[in-house]
């Protein structure tokens, strides 16, 4: 029995926290419309979680359309064919790249935070308070930061997609004499709103309601010590990351 | 108070910029960029194959875009592909004895098309009809050609059996020579 019980349980506590997480999923929706009473939060919160990650999102756009640039460039140089790099970059930065490394970014630097806090709060008893003065901590803890995500990762998403186009127009352009008319014009002639930009957006928006999910869900299980919050955090970088890359694949396998 | 729209007037231009980048990558890199608003007339011209021809297509002159195709379909009696071509109106001075040709953009590139200027002094005017086309290139045709061709240079006793023992080849060519 307890030999059995040793092999499985990773198995059966992985399953218990993902049907927790469902469970706290469906909590959290629930919970929506009371939140809106809290409006205001959830915009402090889209302050938080989105307009204080602009400076890492658009720093790593930049870089990584350079890179895309530099890279492509001389690749394609190869075959002769130079001239697609902006198609190349564009559909790259709007199907993938852009999202998912978004997500990553947003994992890192606004879900850890998510996670802190929130097992903090945990740990000092807050949310035990705030049950007790009838303020339920779902609607105005949990729910705010959730719907920020939701808002916050498209539009992080495109930032980054925009900064990248930058960097590459920067090097292949500006950098590597590559044409401006043929860079624009073969990007333009090869990229569609619907199939790669909006594509894009829907999948950031998934990655933004996964990423808060697990981040508040790690922080509102978080236990009440100072070695439980470090270990939550931790493990919502970790979850974020394989769940934002393997939804990705699913996405896109439907979405194609 | 102050503490408060502070964080307001963040969270709003972060909204603003996000959406204002949405619709940059939306109007200023996708096809969208290609829309003319400005009005245009309507050209038409017949083709007997317009090969990957598709809707939307620049239509250019001398390279330079103004237009793209808006229509393409199937003349019924004729069998020939009748295209439309919406013609920037700001190009009127183009003359009516031009003539269209389906080409491609590079060897593997997407396909236009091209109207060569003729020296008639009338213009092309909406409704006309361009008479002088010449249909896309099509790269299978032109290879099994060129095969065929080689074949039939070389050793002429070895390939007059091969189209025939192929049935499904494209290379039509050699029963049009005979």
């Amino acid at each position: 029995m307890s030999a059995a019980s040793r092999v499985f349980s990773p198995f059966t506590t992985g399953l218990a926290q993902l049907g927790a997480c469902g469970i706290f999923l469906l909590q959290t929706l629930r919970a929506v419309p009371r939140s809106l009473r809290y409006f205001r939060e959830t915009v402090r919160q889209v302050f938080f979680v989105g307009a204080m990650s602009l400076v890492i999102i658009m720093t790593c756009g930049l870089f990584v359309g350079m890179v895309l640039g530099l890279q492509l460039y001389h690749t394609l140089s190869i075959f002769g064919g130079t001239a697609a790099l902006g198609t190349v970059v564009a559909l790259s930065l709007y199907r993938e790249l852009g999202p998912v490394v978004t997500a990553l970014l947003f994992a890192g630097r606004a879900g850890t935070s998510i996670t802190a806090e929130i097992g903090l709060m945990r740990a000092t008893d807050q949310l035990d308070a705030m049950e007790m003065m009838a303020v339920d901590p779902l609607a105005y803890v949990v729910a705010p930061r959730f719907l920020a995500g939701i808002i916050a990762m498209p539009l992080l998403a495109c930032v980054f997609n925009a900064l990248g186009i930058l960097g590459a127009h920067l090097v292949g352009v500006n950098w590597l004499g590559l044409d401006n008319g043929t860079f624009w014009s073969n990007m333009t002639a090869n990229v569609d709103v619907w199939d790669d930009v909006i594509n894009g957006v829907w999948k950031s928006t998934a990655f933004g309601a996964v990423c808060t999910l697990i981040a508040t869900f790690q922080g509102y299980t978080a236990p009440p010590t100072s070695e439980g919050v470090a270990y939550a955090t931790t493990r919502t970088v970790v979850f974020s990351s394989i769940a934002t890359l393997a939804i990705d694949f699913i996405m896109t396998a439907f979405l194609m | 108070m102050a503490k408060r729209q502070s964080f307001q007037i963040g969270t709003g231009a972060f909204i603003a910029l996000g959406f204002a980048a949405l619709g940059y990558l939306a109007t200023q890199t996708t096809s969208l960029a290609n829309y003319r608003q400005g009005a245009s007339y309507d050209v038409k011209a017949r083709f007997t194959n317009i090969g990957q021809l598709k809707l939307r297509a620049p239509v250019k002159v001398a390279g330079v875009r103004i237009g793209s195709v808006s229509d393409i379909k199937l003349e019924p009696d004729k069998l020939d592909a009748l295209v439309t071509l919406s013609i920037d109106q700001h190009y009127d001075k183009i003359p009516d004895d031009s003539a269209a040709s389906v080409f491609t953009s590079g060897l593997l590139g997407d396909q236009y098309v091209a109207l060569n200027p003729g020296g008639s002094p009338d213009a092309l005017k909406n409704g006309d009809e361009v008479v002088l086309t010449q249909s896309s290139m099509q790269l299978e045709e032109l290879i099994g050609k060129y095969l065929v061709g080689q074949g039939d240079a070389g050793k002429a006793g070895d390939k007059t059996a091969k189209p025939e023992t192929a049935p499904n080849d494209k290379g039509v060519q050699p029963n049009d020579k005979k």
